[in-house]
């Protein structure tokens, strides 16, 4: 199914702030198996120049894709979200996530296309502070396979 | 920022110390809790199969995480990373066993980018099992 391309450069209204709290922080440095002290002592964290403890780079994704999720889920985009598999992904970073942020996303479809019958989207979530100041951006791309003929 | 990294230090195709990643079924339990992607294609081997996986496969933002690892303990700050990017090119398969499978990664410096900034372009290879499991895998780094 064709995705609708009136739906490039459609931005959505910021979410609500998702808070950053410094045991999530270590819930996920721990998942990954990284014991970098930046990640879990603010002593550490500071003294690399961080005002509190910092999240490992890819942490956001999982605030930035629940933003991302109620884009595709546009039943208007006409994207078959269950065969939706991840194809690129990029971050870059003004300055890294931190204990405390209070974070929005605000998402912007930049393209849609069709390729050998995949539906493909691209979404940018830029993610500001409380103070309004850029963290970070994440530029996710997904694919919805073809469905297999007959 | 400081990264423990001298920009003066480095060249192009100066190597970063490769990393070898464990990943077992329960590597993957604990990532989709803490991560809050609980697709069942990462933890239920009959539901993978039948969307036709050839069994459980590692979240690719779990792959992700690894990867810049090489990166981040080469710097010591992972607030060094200015920018990172990854394809998603093969699934890493994660069997049922004591074992699970292995993610190895390695990183090499690509391009020396601004003399000011001081800012690195660091090209990573992961693979597991033998095939590679990100395509363009690059991280800008500052360093000190």
């Amino acid at each position: 199914m064709a995705l609708d391309p009136s739906f490039v450069g459609r931005t959505y209204p910021p979410t609500d702030p998702y808070e950053v709290g410094r045991e999530k922080i270590r819930e996920f440095a721990e998942a990954i198996g990284d014991a970098n002290p930046a990640y879990t002592d603010t002593e550490a964290a500071k003294a690399l120049g961080h005002l509190d403890v910092i999240a490992p780079p890819t942490f956001v994704f999982a605030i930035t894709f629940k933003a991302a999720g109620t884009v595709v889920r546009d039943p208007q985009l006409g994207l078959d979200y269950s065969r939706v598999v991840h194809g690129d992904q990029k971050f870059a970073y003004t300055r890294p996530v931190r204990a405390g942020d209070r974070l929005t996303v605000t998402s912007t479809i930049e393209a849609v296309k069709t390729m050998a019958g995949n539906d493909i989207i691209d979404i940018r979530g830029d993610v500001h502070d409380e103070a309004g100041e850029h963290v970070v951006t994440a530029f996710t791309k997904l694919v919805a396979r073809a469905a297999k003929e007959g | 920022m400081s990264a423990k990294i001298s920009y003066d230090e480095v060249e192009v195709g100066t190597e970063l110390p490769a990393q070898s990643f464990p990943v077992t079924r329960a590597t993957l339990v604990q990532y989709a809790g803490a991560s809050g992607d609980f697709n069942p294609i990462h933890w239920n081997e009959k539901f993978a199969i039948e969307v036709g996986l050839p069994d459980v496969i590692a979240h690719g933002m779990f792959t992700m995480a690894e990867a810049i690892r090489v990166v981040t303990d080469w710097t010591g700050d992972p607030g060094a990373v200015a920018e990172y990017g990854v394809r998603f090119t093969k699934p890493v398969i994660v069997p049922n066993d004591d074992n699970g499978a292995l993610i190895e990664v390695s990183g090499k410096v690509a391009a020396k980018l601004d003399d000011d900034a001081r800012t690195v372009r660091v090209d990573l290879t992961a693979t597991s099992a033998g095939q590679k499991v990100l395509g363009m895998s690059r991280a800008v780094v500052r360093l000190a």
